[in-house]
């Protein structure tokens, strides 16, 4: 991030009028104005209905820090105050529903708003505006930029580790009996969920001491060849550690996928459904289900 | 390090170390072959529960072993496999086709015992 901002700024030319004399000017305007100037841009923000999720004193309050950072980080040229702040922002309204074209769109209006009250300054003399307006584009540019990249990477963060959590709790390794384990799988496999079943699975196995597993992808609506793949690895690889493998619930699909990508299951035993499955593995363990009536005939 | 073979019954044990050399291995296969029949043993137990690597050579042995032990009259079981050693074998398209494998020494006598009483 840093790195990316050092470089944007260095092709940046050097006007022969020194940047920093103006940017000195500038932000000596805008702490002036900063009453005015930051009521308006919340009456613009709230003209445009950004915002919705907040009220409008929550606007105010975040509009008047984001205003002082954004005239700091004018002055010193420096994003790291302002960059930290957009994040800290973003981890506050992120979970409120604020979404990425809002914080956009606010800092596009405070930029206008500000080049608006620069037009107004300086109308009487152009070159000067054209100099002050070279000056505060890029920096302005820039700092829309730092909140925007801020405010998405907190977002991807965000989902990152809310993946994260709905990945553990979606690979449950079950015992229903002694030496049976119960693998059902819910969604949609990815490469990386498929690595992590197997592994839970295969340390299951050991821990469980699991003769057999049955491994249920009836809640699993489509699979592609890498993931068939990894199922036929995870049965051989259970297979290796002493452990028989049934698959229930393959859906007409996914029958048909795996037919037609010609992925060979002659080394899986399949049972239609879980019920059959648990049937299938409790004759391999050698226990006989009956009713009590049945077990005692009287 | 030569691999100890003990006798158990009529089971014999052959248990790995850690770091086994190609010869290591290959000295283990002519033993058990040339044992089993000495000590008329019905089967034979592999423990690999030590090995956290299993290359090619060593399980190409493996299912060499279990094949000329069916050969001699006898069932071969290996024992012990890691879970993550079995998936990366799997990977490498090692998967000792045609072998018993049982969890750990006590499933694999336990599926000795049970294959003897079958053939009584």
């Amino acid at each position: 991030m840093a790195k990316r901002e050092t470089n944007t700024a260095t092709p940046e030319p050097k006007r022969n009028e020194e940047p920093s004399e103006l940017l000195r000017e500038l932000v000596a305007h805008l702490r002036q104005n900063r009453t005015q100037l930051r009521e308006e841009w919340v009456a613009r923000i709230s003209e445009t209905r950004l915002l919705t999720a907040m009220t409008k004193d929550e606007i105010f309050a975040e509009a008047t820090s984001v205003y002082d950072s954004y005239v700091e980080a004018l002055e010193t040229e420096t994003f790291e105050a302002l960059q930290a702040y957009a994040r800290n922002l973003s981890e506050r309204i992120i979970p409120r529903g604020v979404e990425t074209h809002e914080v956009v769109g606010i800092v596009l209006l405070l930029r206008d708003v500000l080049a608006r009250s620069l037009f107004a300054k300086y109308q009487n003399d152009f070159k000067k505006l054209n100099r002050i307006l070279d000056a505060y584009e890029p920096a302005a540019n820039r700092i829309a930029n730092t909140v925007a990249v801020g405010f998405v990477q907190e977002r991807e963060r965000v989902i990152r580790q809310q993946q994260e959590a709905i990945r553990e709790l979606s690979t449950p390794v079950l015992q229903v009996r002694e030496r049976l384990l119960i693998l059902p799988i819910i969604g949609v496999i990815d490469p990386q969920r498929a690595r992590q079943l197997t592994e839970q699975l295969l340390r299951g196995i050991r821990t469980n001491r699991a003769k057999v597993v049955v491994i249920d992808i009836t809640g699993v609506a489509a699979m592609d060849a890498t993931v068939a793949n990894h199922l036929v690895q995870t049965v051989e690889a259970s297979r290796l550690l002493g452990a028989n493998v049934i698959v229930t619930g393959l859906s007409p699909e996914i029958a048909q996928t795996l037919v037609t990508i010609g992925i060979d299951l002659g080394k899986m035993n399949t049972v239609g459904d879980l019920q059959g499955g648990i049937e299938q593995a409790e004759r391999l363990l050698g226990y006989k289900v009956m009713s009590l009536s049945e077990a005692e005939p009287s | 390090m030569e691999v100890p073979i003990l006798k158990q019954g009529n089971v014999l044990i052959a248990t790995f170390q850690a770091a086994l050399s190609d010869a290591d291995l290959s000295q283990l296969r002519s033993g058990l072959v040339q044992q089993v029949v000495r000590f008329r043993s019905r089967g034979v137990i592999v423990d690999v529960t030590a090995m956290d690597v299993m290359d090619s050579f060593a399980s190409r042995t493996l299912r060499e072993i279990a094949h000329m032990i069916r050969l001699r009259g006898a069932e071969t079981v290996i024992v012990g496999i890691q879970p993550e050693v079995a998936f990366a074998m799997v990977q490498l398209g090692l998967t000792l086709e045609g072998v018993a494998t049982a969890l750990d020494l006590e499933e694999g006598l336990a599926y000795l015992n049970q294959k003897f009483k079958k053939m009584k």
